[in-house]
């Protein structure tokens, strides 16, 4: 959500931490929701649910796939 | 009538004294070896794991007034309401970003508070004092609401007088217990009362999701008899789909209130209680389970609609309380003693975060007006002390909303407290990003945010008042040729982060001091067992191997 870094890199080799490309994913829970033209609907009806409720209950788990895999991803390897 | 509810009365009760006597006891629980400093007392010794995390920042992001005013949203507007399950899907990701980096900026060096950061990243005390004032007035509105929680329940089940103090006497009672034991117990008190609270909701819920939709006939007879209701009403905007005037202002009002949640003083004070970072993104895969639950009490509303529940009368005359349909349909529905604990739930639903809404002012105005303007060299006992003493200050100042004024009016507050606090995102949560932005520019953007947002919710009209109607602002008024409606905080702070940005520039042209950032980058990726944390509780100072400039 926010421009990168500008600051000059300095002596910190811990920085690439934060910086996996697998972060980018994380944008698809934020975007995904927020585009009325997918949930703003009817059909198909599931278990009596418009789709405009069991597809919006349904992206929770897409923000819990997500955000789990990224943790996966990401979080450190090995000892330290 | 209050006869006609002994049996809820009296489980709602015993389950209230059982939250309050744990409430005392948290000041033993994970007992630090000094109670008497600003960490362990306002957060917990910074030491929660995972399960502790997760249920304390989920008995905080959900609140009673959430499980109260969602679903009366939903019996009153339809599918606008729905906006909390997006709103509540989106804020994960960016903690799961953002957020992070504050824990971790603020492990190394002691952070308690937003304004804390803020004032090291851009050395500003003005700026901090903004964002501090920005956090507590944000927050008092929120925790009167949370008595308006307390109170549909306590209305339903007829416990009301027929003068204003014996009226609000229950309320003044159980908040006077919860600052009690906030004021001994700190953040450790609403902790463990959020595994009781949590498990509670968790139970009514499911029940709820069960058997009333088998009572009622099926899901499919609930939104048939939603879709009813709204078709009959004179109001346009209503119904269980969206219509073409309202989807930006759903998408962007979930957008802005997720960008708001996670501003808020008592989320980020819920987060920096965490042991590590790698608590806080496993809980952001885990705290979702709270939005499905959430998007279940939603449809709570629908239910009520089918149920043929009537609200209560509100205070004026001819006006109802949406706001006791969920409480009334547990009434209708459940076996008296059910009820009562889901009476309770929502009851003690509501302690949970005041408690924590309170820690987050007090320490706000502790370290950013007291230790900031009033005494520079206060100690940490001192310091741990005043918080405890706002933290009382705090709760009163609440009552006394809920009692003397019209409880509307704080319900306005928290309407323009999503868009206040929302103004404090460049240089919070951009401002773990990035220095770009210009101490002055952040301060002058902030201004001009705040005066557009207030212009803006004071221009939006409802069917029943002239001003401060509701966030979804007509884009008419702008001058363009539509009906369609934003939500006012994304507007502000839009133009909020342009006029920081062109101020910068401008500022930067004629080369003004920008002040000593006092974080370096790899501050933003500190851990646990980091060696270079500043003075802590229990810490040593001396192993800083560089300086902290």
């Amino acid at each position: 959500m926010a421009a990168p870094e500008p600051e000059a890199p300095t002596t910190a080799p811990t920085r690439a931490k934060d910086h996996s490309p697998w972060n980018w994913l994380l944008f698809i829970p934020i975007v995904v929701p927020l585009i009325p033209v997918f949930f703003n609907g009817d059909s198909p009806r599931v278990f009596g649910f418009p789709r405009f409720y069991w597809l919006q209950l349904a992206f929770i788990l897409l923000g819990v796939g997500t955000t789990t895999l990224v943790y996966q991803m990401t979080k450190k390897r090995g000892g330290s | 009538m209050w006869r006609d509810h002994l049996t809820e009365i009296i489980v709602f009760s015993f389950l209230f004294l059982l939250v309050s006597v744990m409430g005392f006891v948290a000041a033993r629980w994970r007992a630090p070896k000094d109670m008497a400093h600003l960490d362990e007392w306002g957060l917990g010794g910074r030491s929660f794991g995972g399960w502790i995390t997760w249920f304390l920042v989920g008995g905080d992001l959900y609140t009673a007034y959430t499980f109260v005013a969602v679903p009366a949203l939903m019996f009153g507007a339809g599918a606008a309401g729905f906006f909390a399950v997006p709103y509540t899907i989106v804020i994960y990701p960016l903690v799961f970003l953002v957020l992070v980096r504050l824990w971790s900026v603020s492990h190394r060096h002691g952070f308690v508070t937003p304004a804390d950061f803020v004032r090291n990243r851009f050395d500003s005390p003005v700026l901090a004092l903004l964002i501090a004032i920005t956090g507590i007035v944000a927050t008092m509105p929120y925790i009167a609401l949370q008595l308006i929680g307390i109170e549909a329940v306590l209305k339903t089940m007829g416990v009301t007088g027929d003068n204003a103090l014996a009226r609000h006497l229950p309320i003044i009672i159980a908040f006077a217990i919860l600052a009690a034991y906030t004021y001994q117990s700190g953040l450790r008190a609403p902790a463990l009362i959020a595994f009781v609270k949590d498990s509670l909701i968790y139970i009514v819920i499911l029940v709820a999701v069960i058997y009333l939709p088998y009572k009622l006939g099926g899901w499919g007879d609930i939104f048939a008899a939603a879709d009813a209701k709204f078709d009959a009403s004179p109001n346009p905007n209503d119904g269980i789909l969206l219509n073409g005037n309202n989807q930006l202002q759903y998408v962007t009002l979930a957008l802005g209130s997720a960008l708001a949640l996670f501003l808020y003083p008592h989320s980020i004070t819920g987060v920096l209680a965490s042991r590590n970072r790698d608590v806080i993104k496993r809980n952001m895969s885990a705290l979702p389970a709270y939005s499905l639950l959430l998007g279940l009490i939603a449809l709570l509303g629908y239910m009520a609609i089918a149920a043929g529940v009537k609200p209560l009368p509100g205070n004026s005359a001819g006006s109802v309380d949406n706001n006791t349909i969920v409480p009334l349909l547990f009434d209708q529905q459940f076996p008296d003693w059910f009820a009562g604990v889901a009476y309770a739930a929502i009851g003690i639903g509501a302690l949970v975060p005041a408690a924590i809404m309170s820690i987050a002012a007090a320490n706000l105005f502790t370290r950013n007006i007291y230790k900031e303007y009033l005494k520079r060299d206060a100690s940490p006992a001192q310091e741990a002390n005043v918080s405890k003493i706002t933290s009382l200050v705090v709760k009163v100042g609440a009552v006394a909303c809920i009692v003397f004024l019209d409880p509307q009016f704080s319900i306005d507050l928290q309407l323009i407290g999503g868009v206040i606090i929302l103004q404090t995102l460049p240089a919070v949560a951009l401002g773990l990003y990035t220095r770009w932005f210009h101490r002055t520019g952040l301060i002058v953007g902030w201004a001009i945010g705040m005066g557009l947002g207030m212009w803006m919710l004071y221009q939006v009209a409802s069917p029943t008042r002239k001003h401060f109607g509701g966030s979804a602002f007509p884009l008419s008024e702008f001058g363009f040729d539509t009906t369609r409606t934003i939500y006012v905080g994304i507007v502000a702070v839009a133009v909020n982060l342009a006029v920081a940005a062109l101020v910068t520039l401008a500022l930067r042209a004629a080369k003004v001091d920008e002040g000593v950032d006092g974080t370096t980058p790899d501050d933003y990726f500190a851990d646990e067992g980091d060696p270079r944390v500043t003075a802590g509780p229990d810490r040593d100072a001396d192993s800083a191997r560089e300086p902290v400039a």
